[in-house]
């Protein structure tokens, strides 16, 4: 069981949740940039939450599926198509063999999940399965993907019933994910922060400028940081600051004075003066904002942050559990078939 | 002892021991680790320690705060101040490992040692000399798997980054950033002055751990000429 790649796109990465435990030998996390989307397709999928599946990068993806299976589309909206067909996301869809997934053009967010019921079974390196593209480790070969890669496809929980689809080459379930517990992507999002380490050290000016003005994500952003430019941010006075770990979400200043917010690809210890820290709740809207889109960040405490985040949580493991039962009672097909 | 906690965001904590650079502050960090490590909290994912600093990072969902700590910080606060307090008698006794680097010096391995030399007014040999003659102390690993953050170079053969960094730089490169010696584990851009190369690998994602240089070790550098370099490094799995 595998997929074949025709056209890898853009930039398209085996990912799951991330090789944690390492860090302090210097081994980064990685994981999917949007770990929401990335579980919820897991799920559908019938999947663990650490199961890997494929990060998809803007437009250009295409895909062929050598057997009968059981997939899921989550996150950045890239227009999914089989055969003519759009393909709806956020729900199950059986997919017979010989169809081929081509992504056309993002219409919102930038990164697409494919979760595949089984996994990805590529080899677990160090606990994960995620791509560590700089170290060569990880994902598929411990690379990007390339066209002509066959993914291998593990065991999935749900059968495969060729008769869901009749002569289509795909069958979506009529259930979808509540909308309320889906990422608000939006191309200028509104992105929530607490204050930084080094905050009380940047000039009033530059702490209003922050918290007040919008920034633009520059095409130079990538799975290791958001490259933001706007009004230059600047320390009262210039000094250096010993390494120390940095987190997902960190938002540091280099000497030019424009923010690079770190994502899933972070390296572990950083010297830069950490202005902010995007909280929790935010970093999957945060993950799918594409270059040429403007950022607003908005200041909260750290309170507020930790109770949006476990209230995240909470709808999350609910949407979890439904999304179990509901696999559970098979899907409603037409002509009244269960599976 | 005193030490001063800040939130690195809403799910780590970062514990500073001081703001300098010494080795007291390095060995309390260390087995500060050590304790936190054994005896993990529900929630808790991983430390990662720097020169003067401990990240903890935890689960915010899976902690299991009490009523009377109204934030996740301020109950992995209280968590830690428990686990920093030295306790005495569990002292984790380690033996300081020191591990020899083997390192071929200038021609197409160093091609900015002819420049460092310049910078401080000393032949190659002279640097060499320097270089490989002290004893450093690992601080911290971290910027790339198994990238060592070294302390103990004389400022005696101190050199600048380069104005333009290289976009490639060889894995094993030993180089020199102010005054600062480092050895790049895998190829990575960089504008260190490189001044020679290490057969040994320092990331070994097969092992565990899976980095030839941990927190706490001492290294030395010793020259070899370019001949044993390739007998080394073939030698090498």
């Amino acid at each position: 069981m595998s997929i074949r790649i025709h056209k890898p796109g853009l930039l398209t990465t085996v990912q799951d949740l991330g090789r944690t435990g390492y860090g302090k030998y210097g081994v980064i996390v990685s994981g999917a940039m949007d770990r929401t989307a990335h579980r919820i397709a897991n799920w559908i999928a019938g999947n663990d939450d650490s199961a890997a599946a494929l990060e998809i990068t803007l437009s250009g993806f295409v895909a062929e599926f050598d057997q009968d299976h059981w997939i899921a589309i989550t996150g950045g909206h890239m227009s999914p198509v089989i055969d003519g067909r759009d393909v709806p996301m956020w729900r199950p869809v059986f997919v017979r063999r010989g169809s081929r997934l081509i992504f056309k053009r993002p219409v919102s967010g930038c990164r697409a999940y494919l979760a595949v019921s089984g996994g990805l079974d590529v080899p677990v390196v160090m606990g994960s399965r995620s791509t560590y593209l700089r170290a060569g480790i990880g994902g598929f070969e411990g690379r990007a993907l390339r066209a002509g890669d066959e993914l291998p496809v593990g065991q999935g929980r749900l059968r495969a019933l060729a008769a869901l689809t009749g002569d289509d080459s795909f069958y979506a379930v009529s259930w979808t994910v509540p909308w309320s517990v889906i990422p608000a992507y939006s191309s200028n999002p509104e992105i929530r922060f607490i204050r930084g380490r080094q905050w009380e050290d940047f000039t009033l000016h530059s702490r209003q400028a922050f918290a007040e003005s919008s920034y633009k994500v520059t095409p130079h952003s990538d799975r290791m940081g958001y490259r933001l430019a706007g009004p230059s941010l600047m320390l009262e006075s210039p000094r250096e600051y010993l390494s120390e770990a940095v987190a997902l979400g960190t938002v540091q200043i280099p000497a030019d004075g424009q923010p690079i917010v770190l994502m899933a690809d972070r390296q572990t210890l950083g010297g830069y003066p950490k202005i902010a820290q995007v909280i929790s709740a935010d970093l999957p809207v945060m993950a799918q904002a594409a270059p040429g889109g403007h950022i607003q960040f908005r200041e909260v405490t750290a309170r507020e942050a930790e109770s949006l985040y476990i209230c995240q949580e909470r709808k999350l493991k609910r949407l979890e559990m439904m999304v179990r039962l509901k696999l559970k009672e098979g899907y409603h097909v037409r002509g009244g078939f269960k599976l | 002892m005193a030490w001063s906690f800040y939130p690195l965001g809403d799910s780590a904590v970062l514990v500073e021991f001081g703001q300098s650079i010494s080795a007291k502050i390095h060995k309390e960090i260390r087995a500060a680790v050590h304790r936190i490590e054994q005896d993990p909290f529900p929630g808790f994912i991983e430390c990662v320690p720097s020169f003067a600093a401990i990240s903890v990072f935890y689960d915010l969902a899976a902690l299991r705060i009490p009523e009377r700590n109204r934030t996740a910080f301020g109950h992995v606060c209280s968590i830690l101040r428990d686990k920093l307090m030295p306790t005495g008698d569990g002292q984790h006794a380690e033996s300081t490992r020191i591990i020899d680097i083997p390192v071929c010096y200038g021609g197409e391995f160093g091609p900015d040692l002819g420049h460092v030399a310049e910078l401080n007014g000393l032949s190659e040999e002279g640097v060499v000399s320097i270089h490989a003659g002290g004893q450093y102390l690992v601080y911290a690993i971290g910027f790339a798997p198994g990238f060592p953050y070294l302390g103990g170079m004389p400022d005696t053969i101190a050199a600048p980054r380069k104005k333009t960094p290289r976009l490639r730089i060889p894995a094993g490169s030993v180089g020199i950033a102010g005054s600062q010696t480092g050895i790049y584990p895998i190829e990575t851009p960089g504008g260190w002055q490189i001044i020679g190369r290490t057969p040994l690998e320092l990331f070994r994602p097969g092992d565990s751990p899976p980095t030839l240089l941990q927190s706490g070790d001492y290294i030395r550098f010793c020259p070899i000429g370019p001949e044993e370099y390739r007998r080394l490094r073939g030698m090498q799995p």
